[in-house]
């Protein structure tokens, strides 16, 4: 379709310009370059959100595409352009920028730490965006360079340590992926005489079925570490605990979800038959993954490291809901990655003002916040009750389809990550229970509870936790038919059929 | 075989000579020769200013003829000249650009060293321009013998200029290990182009593949044994496992500007002879060379990138990772073909920036005396200099392959060309020691951007898995935390020096400067950097 506005365009280059922005600017007081970095995060995400209005529901396919030839004689174009599953990957990249910024400030040289931020969104928001896999490459190698800084400048003591894993580990996959992509561009030349990288085009690749294996493995290598799934997630817990509390937040609400969301867009789309005759395999390390973060989560002393660990669950269900080939997972994996970017960056934030009132995570040491703290505490509770699952909020709605998607293409690995749930009430009440009741000891009871700047960031992630909870439907509306297009694409391949119970919520029949 | 045939016709026969071909090369010696007579012409020692700046502006001439030379290719195509033993062509010229750039940094950089080291001359310009010009002709070559007589006079003045330093000794060590080492690699390539000879006939290249593609050798044992004899004299070269080494050794004792420079010109040269010896000429034989090339390929990048990891040194690290990009260059002489030859074009000339760049800062770094290479010395280098160690930080990266860079676009390139012939698994395995190297690039960023002081013992905090895996994941912090330096003292030596701001010279900042922005500029607006690589082909390919 043509659009006028190039509003993905302008998406990429508002935080990228902003970075730069920043770089530039002299020595002026610390605030300046702070209220520059939220001012620019919220004009992008005021596009996010116009772009978000302006998108057709019921379209399946790329909207606001734009195409523009970047460096012909490799055939690499910036393309880019959204769907129902990407725009609130992008909508969540755009909510969550602006929070980390407001509400987990640098503690020192505020001036680089906003301009990686901003660099960080431009990566996020231009992976999420391309259409183009060297273009989507690009960008999700960039992400690694503003998150190396912001972990290696401002996290705590090992964060050399946990910045250079962070770095090789990913880079490691990518090196996979990068070569993927070159030999399925080159089948696709083979077959057709075109050189190109586009997703669409690439999409109607043949691909012998030992090919097609090993280029989604070569993806998949990519797109696990970065996800993390197990047993590639080493990196993460220590990645997440030693970055500084925007850090944090971004790497496992945002930048994780790069790692998903690559599977989805590009191991679904490009190597279907692989996809189901691997889905055991990827079912299998998702289960294992929930099972085995709830129970290490279980056995940690330190908030921080929970959260990780319950991360690794989360990333199981989306891998879960994703490898159930069948609408329902489907829907419910793209939700929960919204859910649980909302959900972790809600943890993260008041770990992070948990940290500066009493610098420390360990569960021990906080004992009887509640009393102290009663705002601070209930805002932990929703977001825990949330990521627990409890019904009428978020977290409820994209489990429960992820569960109800993969009991009926694959029944046993639903089954066993069920248990999963259970562990994640255990390990999070456990915690809450060590860290906010109780009485407190006179140096608890002396900390502060929430300001009002931290109550206006944290009341966001609350409303939107709420509301995607108690009324999913618009968001639901929006995945639905890009999802469907997407497993209608994986059927024609494979030539199976998904239960026809399985065909989503609202748009059931819709498919011919 | 000229000569020898006008000596049987008694008559001198002049080959006809188009100037504009060796024009570069000529201005480049000829400044040199005028550089050198006036330094023995005055009293006292030339200002160094002066040999900078004569330097700059030859450099520059013939970088303004070598474009001068790419609008004539482009417009009346390639041609060989002077008996076909020289050629001009988009390879001979875009190696020219390359050389001639790399001049003008290395000018620049060499001059804030040698005010800061105290050596008087302008003899390190005069050598620097004969061996670019030795560079240059390796790239024109048409003909064996011209080929060794580039890569003689680009060898023995880069000997001169390792040994420069009068004042280390490492230096003069460097330069005997590499004369000696280098004189071997010219015996057994000299021997190669007599077997190649003695198996065609001829030692012009163009004649060389005609003879190979109109004949087949039923006893090709000759043939074989003079291009493996070639193959080993250019790897030896380009410094490829396992002839690479003399570079460890070479790269450290050398004064960092000259190592810079040789690591950009030194490459290029021996590379541009390299792919037009066994592309256009073997290419014939493709299928006897590509599978040692790739052998070759495989052992150079993981050696490269394995043993950089262990350096403390940073002139060796770099030493070492130079091996492994010439890894990946080699990947584009494996495919063997146009895309492979353009690919390792770009490769060498995006690279030629980020070293040039990266060893301006240590030459830096090195404070006086040119000794501050351990690793150690760049602890903090962003909080007192953050410019400076971000440029750094930048090139460092770039080499790793940081995407909206050049260096994302080499590796890029090479992968593409690797996969188009087949080579799925040297791809997979370059990108894998990609990653490798990434590791020690990343080494010297967090030091520079650590504390300024090593870190005091910290109590060890949870790890992951908590006291389940307690002893395991002990284990594995400490030897982490070996390999990253993160509590690794400094020698006292550096204790004692590298405290406060270095000096930074304003012509190397330019340099650095200059480095930085091809760098990034070209990793942003790929396509005139890349159209130029693909438009700069062989004169002919099989």
């Amino acid at each position: 379709m043509v659009v006028t506005f190039p509003y993905l365009t302008v998406l990429v280059l508002v935080p990228a310009g902003g970075a730069l922005a920043v770089a530039l600017m002299g020595r002026v007081r610390r605030e300046v370059h702070e209220l520059v970095g939220i001012g620019v995060s919220l004009v992008t995400l005021g596009f996010a959100i116009a772009l978000t209005v302006a998108l057709h529901a019921g379209d399946p396919g790329y909207q606001f595409v734009s195409h523009h030839v970047w460096a012909a004689s490799i055939g690499v174009s910036w393309y880019v352009g959204v769907d129902g599953i990407s725009i609130f990957l992008v909508l969540l990249a755009a909510v969550l920028f602006p929070l980390a910024l407001a509400g987990a400030r640098a503690r020192t040289d505020a001036r680089s730490f906003v301009g990686w931020m901003l660099l960080l969104e431009a990566a996020c928001i231009g992976s999420f965006v391309s259409l183009d896999l060297v273009l989507f490459f690009l960008f999700f190698e960039l992400t690694l360079v503003p998150a190396y800084f912001l972990i290696s400048g401002w996290g705590f003591e090992r964060r050399a340590y946990a910045a250079v894993k962070f770095f090789v580990y990913t880079f490691f996959g990518s090196a996979f992926l990068l070569v993927g992509i070159v030999v399925i561009a080159f089948v696709h030349q083979n077959q057709t005489g075109v050189l190109t990288f586009a997703l669409p085009v690439l999409e109607h690749t043949h691909l012998s079925s030992a090919t097609g294996i090993l280029l989604f493995l070569a993806f998949t290598a990519a797109f696990a570490v970065k996800a993390p799934l197990f047993p590639l997630h080493t990196w993460s817990p220590d990645a997440y605990a030693e970055a500084p509390a925007g850090g944090s937040i971004i790497l496992a609400a945002v930048l994780a979800k790069l790692g998903t969301y690559g599977i989805i867009r590009f191991d679904l789309n490009l190597f279907p038959q692989a996809s189901r005759t691997l889905a055991p395999l990827l079912l299998t390390m998702a289960v294992v993954g929930v099972l085995y973060g709830a129970l290490v989560a279980c056995a940690q002393s330190d908030l921080k490291r929970l959260v990780a660990y319950s991360s690794l669950a989360q990333v199981g269900f989306i891998a879960l809901g994703t490898f159930a080939l069948s609408t329902e997972g489907l829907v419910g994996g793209v939700l929960l990655m919204v859910n649980h970017g909302l959900v972790t960056a809600g943890f993260f934030l008041l770990i992070g003002w948990i940290y500066d009132r009493r610098k420390s995570w360990q569960v021990a040491e906080l004992g009887g916040l509640q009393t102290p703290a009663p705002l601070l505490a209930a805002a932990f509770t929703v977001v825990m009750l949330a990521s627990i699952g409890l019904p009428g909020l978020n977290g409820f709605v994209s489990e429960f389809l992820v569960l109800a998607g993969t009991f009926l293409t694959h029944r046993w690995w639903a089954v066993a990550a069920t248990v999963g749930v259970i562990g994640a009430a255990l390990y999070l009440l456990w915690a809450y229970q060590q860290a906010f009741h109780g009485r407190p000891r006179p140096a608890v009871a002396a900390t502060r509870d929430l300001s009002w700047a931290e109550r206006v960031v944290i009341a966001p992630l609350i409303v939107l936790i709420v509301l995607l909870g108690v009324y999913p439907k618009p968001v639901i509306d929006r995945i639905t038919p890009a999802v469907d297009r997407l497993v209608a694409h994986v059927e024609q391949v494979t030539h199976v059929h998904q239960p026809v119970v399985a065909t989503a919520p609202g748009a059931r029949g819709s498919r011919p | 075989m000229i000569a020898a045939a006008a000596a049987a016709n008694a008559t001198i026969h002049v080959p006809a000579i188009r100037y504009l071909a060796i024009m570069p090369v000529i201005i480049l010696l000829g400044g040199a020769v005028l550089l050198l007579a006036a330094q023995s012409l005055v009293r006292r020692p030339l200002r160094l200013r002066f040999a900078t700046v004569s330097t700059v502006v030859i450099s520059l001439g013939a970088f303004a003829l070598a474009w001068w030379q790419w609008t004539d290719v482009m417009d009346h195509g390639p041609y060989t000249t002077i008996a076909h033993a020289v050629v001009s062509d988009g390879f001979s010229v875009l190696v020219t650009v390359l050389v001639t750039s790399a001049m003008v940094l290395f000018a620049l950089v060499a001059e804030g060293y040698l005010a800061r080291e105290g050596i008087e001359g302008s003899e390190l310009h005069v050598l620097a321009l004969v061996s670019a010009s030795g560079a240059i002709l390796m790239a024109q070559a048409n003909d064996l013998v011209i080929v060794f007589l580039g890569l003689e006079i680009l060898s023995i003045a880069l000997y001169v200029l390792t040994a420069y330093n009068h004042k280390r000794s490492e230096s003069g060590e460097a330069g005997l290990k590499y004369f000696v080492l280098g004189g071997f690699s010219s015996a057994v390539f000299v021997y190669g182009i007599a077997l190649t000879y003695g198996a065609t006939g001829t030692t012009n290249l163009t004649q060389i593949a005609s003879f190979l593609s109109r004949n087949v050798l039923v006893h090709d044992g000759v043939l074989l044994a003079g291009m493996s004899l070639l193959l080993v004299g250019f790897a030896f070269k380009v410094a490829a496992v396992p002839f690479h080494m003399w570079t460890p050794d070479v790269y450290q004792g050398a004064p960092s500007p000259v190592t810079g420079f040789m690591a950009a010109v030194a490459k290029a040269g021996g590379f541009a002879a390299f792919l037009r010896v066994f592309v256009s000429s073997f290419g014939v034989l493709r299928a006897d060379w590509r599978p040692i090339v790739y052998v070759l390929a495989i052992v150079t990048l993981l050696v490269g990138a394995g043993l950089a990891v262990v350096q403390r040194d940073i002139k060796r690290m770099l030493a070492y990772s130079s091996i492994n990009h010439a890894g990946f260059v080699l990947l584009g002489l494996q495919a063997a073909s146009a895309a492979g030859v353009s690919a390792a074009l770009y490769y060498l000339f995006a690279y030629a920036f980020m070293v040039i760049g990266s060893f301006a800062v240590v030459a830096v770094i090195g404070r006086s005396g040119d000794m501050e290479h351990d690793i150690a010395s760049y602890r903090g280098l962003a909080r007192s200099q953050p410019l400076f160690a971000f440029a750094f930080a930048l090139l460092l990266l770039a080499q790793a392959g940081i995407p909206f860079t050049t260096g994302f676009l080499t590796k890029f390139q090479v992968v593409v060309a690797s996969v188009d012939g087949h080579s799925v698994p040297l791809a997979v395995v370059a990108m894998g020691s990609a990653a490798l190297a990434a590791f020690f690039y990343l080494r010297v960023t967090v030091l520079m951007y650590g504390p300024e002081r090593a870190a005091e013992e910290v109590p060890a905090t949870a790890t992951a898995g908590g006291a389940l895996f307690a002893p395991a994941s002990e284990l594995r912090t400490r030897l982490n935390a070996a390999l990253l330096l993160e509590d690794v003292p400094a020698a006292p030596r550096v204790a004692a020096a590298a405290t406060g701001r270095v000096p930074v010279p304003p012509l190397a900042a330019v340099a650095v400067g200059i480095c930085v922005l091809v760098t990034v500029v070209f990793g942003v607006f790929p396509a005139p950097l890349v159209d130029f690589a693909h438009k700069a082909t062989l004169l002919f390919l099989p």
